[in-house]
């Protein structure tokens, strides 16, 4: 339908304008008072104390940008774009500590903020007001929800990142004599990371061909009753490969877990401390350690 | 597949195939209860490094063996079990309990003559 034939329908029919020319219209609108209208933004943003962990020439600089490609998607009805500055936006402003609230919040805002200008500027006729807001709002929403599940598939992502760090960093199988391998945990063991723990210390006793393994776990402050499990069925599984495991550092709360569970405690080898652990694995293995000298 | 029985010095040595069915594991038990005492042997080596799975039967079987072993006079290592094996059969709550392990066939050998020095 071309413009023609608009104009030459009767006045009530014209309720079937297209939304798209609407859209149009109303990009103009936004395009024409872009100055304004981010002024007002951000004023509203720091008066609603958001993004607090930003200066304001930041807030401004983001803002500039986010009310173009706003813009553009409301235009060209396309999310790839406002998509890909959600998550770059995201990559730059998570290591700051901006939340999930904050950034929804300003998108919320930015999109009363048009709202009203709309109201404003039609408020005469009342009708057209609400063929723009029917066209306005779907496309609104989209936006916001775009930005908001970039913002938070982004955060997942960095989540993600450093869990797979941490994990990597908390499993050390370490040999420290001949024959000795010391696994020394550390932090919150779910079931996972036991499972992990297990495979990666039931193969470091074939590779290192070890005889004793000290797990020590003065740095686990409590584990439920599977990880307890878990951890004899390791001591268990050890001892098919003609290992023995002395655990060490055991808290008063882990004690009382493993009580609970009612542990067969002839199968537990367990020493206090780490260098209690050590002495008796050096002992076990037939080692003799000698002062040579006083120590200077 | 009938499993051979080895005779090396004072021990004896049975190596695992792959797959072995019930009524070869049976015939096992039996030989080795039997060699055990014709040829005076101290210990039996059961090495199961080519074991990637081991279900219920082949492990009550493998204490069984050690238990009769036992009563023949002798004592029983059971070496090369895998790590994921291991880990499996602990689950299955088949720890094996009463029965000495080595992680493979040297250090079965190993941990055998470190116990018999003293007596020999």
């Amino acid at each position: 339908m071309s413009k023609r034939d608009v104009a030459s329908v009767p006045p009530e029919s014209k309720r079937n304008e297209e939304p798209s020319e609407l859209l149009r219209e109303l990009v103009a609108h936004l395009r024409q008072n872009r100055t304004q209208l981010r002024e007002e933004w951000v004023v509203r943003i720091s008066e609603t104390r958001l993004l607090t962990a930003m200066t304001k020439e930041e807030i401004f600089a983001e803002a500039t940008s986010v009310y173009d490609s706003y813009v553009e998607a409301l235009e060209t009805e396309a999310f790839e774009a406002l998509q890909a500055y959600a998550r770059n936006l995201s990559e730059r402003i998570i290591p700051r500590g901006v939340e999930t609230h904050e950034v929804v919040g300003i998108v919320l805002l930015l999109r009363d903020v048009l709202a009203r200008s709309l109201f404003a500027k039609y408020q005469n006729d009342f009708k057209k007001l609400n063929r723009i807001l029917d066209a306005y709002e779907p496309a609104a929403n989209r936006i916001a929800n775009t930005v908001a599940v970039g913002f938070v598939q982004e955060r997942e992502r960095v989540i993600r990142q450093q869990q797979e760090a941490i994990r990597e960093l908390s499993t050390p199988v370490l040999q420290v004599r001949e024959r000795l391998l010391i696994l020394p945990i550390i932090g919150v063991i779910d079931p996972q990371r036991a499972r992990q723990l297990t495979e990666q210390l039931l193969r470091g006793i074939r590779t290192n061909r070890a005889k004793v393994v000290v797990i020590d776990i003065t740095g686990v402050a409590a584990m439920d009753v599977t990880v307890a499990n878990h951890l004899v069925q390791t001591v268990e599984a050890s001892r098919l490969l003609g290992a023995t495991v002395i655990v060490t550092g055991l808290s008063p709360e882990i004690a009382q877990t493993l009580v609970t569970i009612g542990v067969d405690l002839g199968k537990m080898n367990t020493v206090g401390d780490l260098q209690g652990g050590i002495e008796q694995a050096e002992r076990l293995l037939g080692y003799k350690v000698a002062t040579l000298a006083e120590p200077r | 597949m009938e499993v051979p029985i080895l005779k090396q010095g004072a021990f004896l040595i049975a190596t695992f195939q792959a797959a072995l069915s019930d009524a070869d594991l049976n015939q096992l038990r039996m030989g080795l209860v039997q060699q055990v005492v014709k040829f005076r042997s101290r210990a039996v080596i059961v090495d199961v490094t080519a074991m990637d799975v081991m279900d219920s039967f082949a492990s009550r079987t493998l204490r069984e063996i050690a238990h009769m072993i036992r009563l023949r006079g002798a004592e029983t290592v059971i070496v090369g079990i895998q790590p994921e094996v291991a880990f499996a059969m602990v689950q299955l709550g088949l720890t094996l309990e009463g029965v000495a392990t080595a992680l493979d066939l040297e250090e079965g050998l190993a941990y055998l003559n470190e116990k018999f020095k003293t007596t020999n």
